[in-house]
């Protein structure tokens, strides 16, 4: 018992150190996950102040902007990646090693968390630079809390959608892409996602990050009256069980996945 | 002696449903195979003989539509996860790992897949680096390595957790000649290192198989057509003579023998680049020859050598089959 606990947390530095160490090697990053990003980022905040709305929505955007490498890291790095493993010859080893799937799971999480939270200070920190962005944060362990809790269930999420890439293929391209534009609106980024209207909401709800985004906004900014969806403490006890919700899905999906993959043959068969 | 890999009754089918029609491919077709711990243990077979499929549910990637298999005695349908600590793959022409890595990081990512610890897998490493003669690309990347470097960099990783069994899918495919020889001699010294090691090693080259192997089993569509020793293997051609008979490219002949008395089998080798085609024929007797000849030159081909062999895992093969592996793969 001992023995696997160690293994398998092993596995999880060493999946996370291929993720740190791989980009800290290709420096281009810089330029394409936080310059880009905030070119895009400054574009809503312009059309907030040509609106002539309150500074606040400026820090609304920002925070948007940041969160959102998350989830674009959940959706090409995480769900994604089992498919690019398959098509290397990595995920046949990864599946003859003694340990647990979710370990290689968390450890990409582990290691996307570290790189996406770098380009997320660094939009954070230009916000406040280049726009004069003002947190007002007078909650900060609640505001970590939540930030804790959302990106556990993103990312449990994620690794749910991974277990359908294993076998789904270049199909799971398809699933990938409804999702990534869909979620911009539905995910409320750069808008408070109440004026979708109560039941897009409630749909939205699903994806971690408009709850969580949610809250955090309240947290952050509490002086705006940004029309909240639900009060913070509801938003952090429905991410909870979201959370919990989607590890044990994905836990039991990758289970169910390799165990069919196993007898369609279809796991390590490449060019799907 | 212990059994470290024990087939019963093994069958796979594959089911394809191009066209909307459902159709079944039987990859292994009843196989039994006892593999004793300490042997060096050859799955000699054609590209689509079931090599793979056989080792793919040995390694816990497939399941057997039915019968059994075990590893060190464990159910690798039942018990997956224990078959695991005891084993490792490396498949020839494998291009595993990330491309950002050095080879030294590659080899200690995949040690911590098996829970060895760092100090520990280091040291394996530098070790293993020094026997194959990558200690001077340790620090490069691995999308750098030429095709024969990444071939060692795959037996280090494959030895790197210390397994009870080694599964070895075509591990020469692709390399020339002395990486080849290179990669069979680190095979060879870490079998000799414990008495308690196995390795399975797939191949379709017979040479391979003949210098490197203990026991060897022929696998042909499926079937495992024989198991034995190669020496054991060969005695079955005891009683019969084989020749190698050397023309210009006789591409366009079919089953030109089969009226001589006297003839068993033939194979060939065309070399269209050199323009000839080489016929391996197995006789009863030796004095057939001068008729096997004598029809290649009715039929217009120039006879160039004419060279008694003695037998070889390929005759044993053709001997079995009834064609060599190179017309199996070439059909």
């Amino acid at each position: 018992m001992k023995t696997r606990l160690s293994t398998n947390l092993r596995a999880i530095v060493a999946r996370s150190y291929v993720r740190i160490v791989g980009g800290n090697r290709e420096l281009s990053w810089v330029f394409f996950e936080i310059v880009l990003p905030l070119l895009n980022v400054s574009a809503y905040v312009f059309v907030y102040r040509a609106l002539g709305a309150s500074p606040e929505y400026e820090g609304f955007v920002i925070l948007g902007g940041a969160m959102l490498a998350y989830w674009l890291n959940v959706l090409w790095a995480m769900a994604s990646q089992f498919y690019w493993e398959k098509e290397m010859g990595n995920l046949e080893l990864f599946l003859i090693a003694p340990i647990s799937r979710m370990a290689i799971l968390l450890g990409m999480a582990v290691g996307g968390l570290f790189m996406c939270s770098v380009r997320a200070a660094s939009i954070l920190v230009m916000g406040v630079v280049l726009f004069g962005v003002k947190f007002q944060v007078e909650h900060w362990w609640t505001l970590g809390a939540t930030f804790v809790v959302t990106m556990v269930a993103l990312y449990g999420l994620g690794m749910l959608l991974s277990s359908l890439f294993m076998l789904l293929g270049r199909n799971g391209w398809k699933l990938s892409m409804v999702l990534q534009e869909p979620v911009y609106l539905a995910g409320g980024f750069y808008f408070p996602v109440k004026y979708l209207g109560v039941a897009t909401s409630v749909v939205a709800a699903v994806i971690p990050l408009t709850l969580g985004m949610d809250a955090m906004r309240q947290l952050c900014f509490p002086t705006l009256d940004t029309n909240p969806l639900l009060p913070v403490g509801a938003e952090l006890a429905i991410l909870t069980v979201l959370a919990v919700v989607f590890l044990w899905c994905a836990a039991v999906s990758l289970a169910h996945m390799e165990r069919k993959g196993r007898e369609s043959g279809r796991l390590t068969m490449k060019w799907q | 002696m212990q059994t470290a890999i024990d087939v019963t009754n093994l069958r796979r089918e594959f089911k394809s449903m191009a066209r909307g029609k459902g159709r079944v491919h039987v990859a292994l077709d009843h196989v039994d195979l006892q593999v004793r711990q300490g042997e060096l243990f050859g799955l000699l077979g054609p590209n689509g003989a079931g090599k793979t499929t056989l080792i793919k549910i040995l390694c816990t990637l497939l399941l057997p539509t039915s019968g059994e298999a075990k590893v060190d005695g464990i159910d690798v349908m039942k018990e997956p996860h224990r078959v695991r600590e005891r084993i490792n793959m490396v498949s020839g022409g494998e291009h595993s790992g990330y491309g950002i890595l050095t080879v030294r990081e590659h080899l200690w990512l995949f040690s911590q897949l098996y829970g060895v610890p760092t100090k520990l897998a280091l040291k394996r490493i530098e070790e293993l680096l020094e026997v194959l003669g990558l200690k001077s690309a340790a620090g490069e990347k691995i999308a750098t390595l030429s095709t024969g470097m990444r071939q060692k960099m795959n037996l280090i990783r494959g030895f790197v957790c210390d397994p009870k069994v080694l599964f070895l899918d075509e591990p020469t495919l692709g390399l020339d000649v002395q990486v080849a020889r290179e990669v069979r001699n680190v095979i060879r010294n870490w079998m000799g290192r414990s008495s308690e090691k196995t390795m399975l090693l797939t191949t379709h080259y017979m040479a391979e198989a003949e210098v490197l192997c203990d026991r060897v089993a022929i696998i042909h569509r499926g079937r495992v057509v024989a198991c034995d020793s190669p020496e054991n293997l060969k005695k079955l051609l005891a009683h019969e003579t084989v020749y190698q008979v050397e023309t210009d490219l006789a591409l366009d002949l079919v089953d030109p023998f089969q009226e001589i008395s006297g003839f068993r089998r033939y194979g060939t080798e065309h070399k269209a680049n050199a323009g000839t085609t080489r016929f391996q024929v197995i006789l009863d007797r030796g004095a057939e020859v001068a008729h096997i000849t004598r029809r290649l030159e009715q039929v217009g081909k120039t006879v160039r050598t004419v060279t008694r062999t003695d037998p070889t895992l390929e005759d044993v093969f053709l001997h079995l089959v009834g064609h060599t592996l190179t017309d199996e793969d070439s059909a």
